[in-house]
């Protein structure tokens, strides 16, 4: 894997298994490697082989299965996927919504309102004069409501004569 | 022949019953549907974010189970007198705030002003944490959930170094939501997304309150009910959690040495006295929209029993969440170190496990000591009691805390979505009494509501409010809604309550008022009431203002908690001396509220009487 990743790089499309030398291997299967040039004269810079390593860094872990977690190279920090970015921000669409519905809401309950008040100030002009206003006020004394006591135009009281009874002939 | 008879009550010369009659409004005083809505109403105010985020944190400082009892005690002793108070003003009188003590005495109408002013305040910070609460509530639809991951640094390499250092729910709040500055002085600009979540915000306030009574009691319907249906659904969730019963067991475990603690029976009291919002004016504004037959003695002992149950309720949740979060966080370090041992050991995968962790490590540090040593530093010592230990309240509880646990649960958009609803139903509930607190005395004097319709008032608080809570959505808005949740309606509202004792009790006197509510309501006031109103609650409140006091100024300077963002975590700072003027300003506007609308009218009563020139 180390020979295929290095064989990516240019100039290094030579490279061979036989060039990449390990040390220092353990029974948890971890261990050193250094890779050397194709004249066996010396090893590659470090610096070289971690950015061949990186960029190839994707198909080495699907070889083995494993992810950047699992299979760690010392050294090379291993770039992490950005999260996925959507055009418009998800929390942007959902208060639209929202802030649609509360104005369309807030629209319907005023016109309402502003019709209702119309609609009662045409039936009732006259009613400008306070005094005349008994019959929608309710007052109270001692905590009874006087409405009984407070109708327009009064309470026909029975203990007079009523109206249509022919006057005392004379 | 007709003789017609009209009768009228005698228009206000004394202190009594008064003519519901404003040339403007041709009808009759608003009233609740059914008295039903006027419960719901009183429930959705009280039960309010103080519920969730105040009483656990309480309840861990105190001594766990054995808060309880001084908090009970304090629930009967003056949750409920008090509440029983403003109910009964606010029905006997029929008017807001201002009206209503304007009858008890017009020289005490500054008890009524003081109430709005205060109400003013709450509500333009108050409805900041709703702006928080939509903005994370359109943030859970995302998969996975924001605050979850750390963002990438520059190149890619690693996580954004803030979140590294602080954790990525930390920095979810403090850098994308609030975008917070390093200290005070620093005010940045305001910024588009809370500006826009704080509009949104409003404008759902002024829905709600539109119409009066005729919408308010169809909203609290829902308000009041649905934080308990998300309670209950989250309680389920919660208790069925792993590590769940690590948190309820250190919650409840009582410690009894916390009840000879003075402190514990003073934020009990301090608890009641804030969590059934009383003195601001609410209250009064809902029972005037009463009939007044109702009976609102056993409406105020069912209002404070269900609040001060929510509390507890709730209080059960957050812990089980607590134990939850803490158990994971636990298990997450215990898989660290077994790791980081694992790997410089080469031992056997599998070999560690949280059973056999302490033998192993004394087996390491004895055959390998020099490797040992050299590993040791990185080898934190996990312990469940200090990850438990951490109490929060506040803002720090609801959206750090709780989206760090709700993370790591299954389908956590859906709990996520849920609970912040839940806060929403809470905040909007607490909202809509505010503004009552504030539009009811607006719309009963004559002079205003005779030049604008009911809507126009309402839209234009609702303006002013959204326009002044701006100042909350800049960078360093933080530290000032820290100092209006903090200053702005504790002292004043002490004061307030004292005074409307006082009034009703001595003032107006306590016998005149209890002959009132029996006819009104046609039951006789216990001696009960009568006891509490006339001595015990006036001198608990004094008691806690004496305290509040002398806190104050034994702690000297006043400081705040700023967020360093280069070491990801809050230090301590001094306000700088404007800050301390706003402070002293906060409370002096509300609190001189009362004796200078006092002074006021004694002066006008006095040139009244001197101009007009006694007639032989």
């Amino acid at each position: 894997m180390v020979a295929f990743a290095m064989r990516k790089v240019p100039n290094r499309e030579t490279t061979e298994i036989s060039h990449v030398l390990l040390c220092n291997v353990t029974q948890r299967v971890s261990f050193w490697f250094v890779v050397t040039d194709p004249s066996k004269n010396h090893t590659l810079p470090a610096a070289e082989v971690q950015s061949a390593i990186r960029m190839n860094r994707n198909r080495i872990n699907n070889a083995f299965f494993l992810d950047d977690h699992t299979l760690e190279f010392l050294k090379i920090p291993s770039t992490l996927a950005p999260p996925t970015d959507p055009s418009v921000p998800v929390w942007i669409i959902v208060f639209g919504v929202i802030f649609c519905i509360v104005i369309v809401a807030i629209a319907l309950l005023v016109l309402s309102g502003i019709r209702q008040r119309r609609r009662n100030n045409k039936r009732s002009p006259g009613l400008e004069d306070a005094e005349d206003k008994c019959e929608n006020i309710i007052t109270i004394e001692n905590g009874v409501p006087c409405d009984p006591l407070d109708t327009k135009g009064g309470h026909v009281n029975d203990g007079f004569l009523a109206e249509d009874e022919r006057l005392t002939p004379l | 022949m007709r003789l017609a008879i009209k009768r009228r009550a005698s228009s206000g010369q004394r202190p009594g019953p008064t003519r519901e009659r404003t040339p403007a409004m041709e009808k009759a005083r608003p009233q609740w549907g059914n008295p039903l809505q006027f419960v719901f109403a009183c429930i959705s105010y009280a039960v309010g974010l103080g519920n969730v985020w105040r009483f656990p944190y309480l309840c861990q400082m105190y001594g766990g189970g054995s808060f309880l009892v001084p908090y009970i005690i304090m629930l009967i002793v003056e949750g409920m007198p008090l509440l029983y108070l403003e109910l009964a003003v606010g029905q006997r009188m029929r008017q807001g705030s201002i009206g209503a003590w304007r009858t008890i005495s017009p020289y005490l109408s500054g008890v009524g002003v003081a109430s709005v002013v205060v109400s003013f305040f709450l509500s333009m910070y108050y409805n900041v944490i709703n702006a928080w609460g939509f903005w994370y509530l359109f943030h859970s639809f995302q998969d996975p959930l924001p605050w979850s991951v750390c963002p990438l640094n520059g190149n890619r390499t690693g996580y954004d170094e803030e979140c590294e250092k602080a954790t990525s729910t930390q920095y979810f709040w403090y850098r994308k939501t609030l975008n917070i500055s390093p200290s005070i002085q620093e005010n940045g600009g305001v910024q588009w997304e809370p500006a826009l979540c704080l509009t949104l915000a409003w404008l759902m306030v002024y829905l709600c309150i539109l119409r009066g009574t005729e919408t308010t009691g169809k909203v609290v319907y829902f308000t009041a009910s649905m934080p308990y249906c998300v309670l209950i659904i989250y309680l389920i969730r919660g208790l069925t959690l792993h590590g769940a019963t690590n948190g309820l067991k250190y919650m409840f475990t009582p410690k009894m040495e916390q009840l000879a603690n003075p402190k514990a029976w003073i934020n009990a009291a301090t608890q009641i006295f804030f969590s059934l919002g009383l003195g601001f004016g609410s209250l009064i504004a809902f029972a005037s929209y009463n009939e007044p037959s109702t009976n609102c003695q056993k409406h105020a002992i069912t209002v404070s029993i269900i609040n001060s149950s929510t509390s507890i309720f709730a209080s059960i949740v957050t812990f089980s969440i607590y134990g939850f979060k803490a158990t994971f966080n636990y298990e997450n370090c215990l898989n660290r170190v077994i790791l980081l041992l694992t790997n410089s050991f080469d031992l056997e995968d599998g070999f560690l496990t949280a059973n056999n962790l302490e033998e192993v490590k004394d087996y390491l540090a004895s055959t390998y000591p020099s490797k040992y040593n050299d590993v040791f530093p990185h080898i934190r010592n996990c312990s469940l009691e200090s990850e438990l230990n951490t109490a929060v309240q506040g803002t720090g509880l609801a959206f750090i805390v709780y989206t760090e646990a709700i993370k790591n649960m299954e389908v956590s958009q859906l709990w996520s979505v849920l609970y912040f609803f839940m806060l929403l139903m809470l905040g909007m509930g607490s909202m809509l009494g505010n503004t009552a607190a504030i539009l009811t005395p607006l719309t009963d004097s004559k002079v205003i509501s005779s030049y604008l319709p009911r809507e126009a008032i309402s839209g234009l608080v609702c303006l002013i409010n959204c326009a002044i809570g701006m100042v909350f959505t800049m960078e360093s808005g933080n530290y000032w809604f820290d100092i209006f949740n903090d200053y702005a309606a504790t002292l004043s509202l002490l004061l307030i309550v004292l005074v409307e004792t006082i009034a009703v009790c001595y003032v107006y006197g306590l016998k005149r008022f209890g002959s009132d509510l029996e006819a009104m309501t046609g039951r006789t006031l216990n001696w009960y009431w009568k006891s509490m109103w006339a001595f015990v609650s006036p001198l608990l409140i004094i008691g806690l203002f004496i305290f509040y006091l002398s806190d104050y100024i034994i702690t000297g300077t006043l400081q705040y908690q700023a967020w360093d963002a280069t070491q990801g975590q809050l230090v301590t700072k001094d306000y700088p001396p404007y800050a301390l003027a706003v402070i002293g300003l906060l409370v002096a506007s509300s609190t001189m509220c009362i004796p200078l609308v006092a002074l006021g009218t004694f002066v006008r009563n006095h040139l009244k009487m001197g101009g007009s020139a006694p007639v032989a």
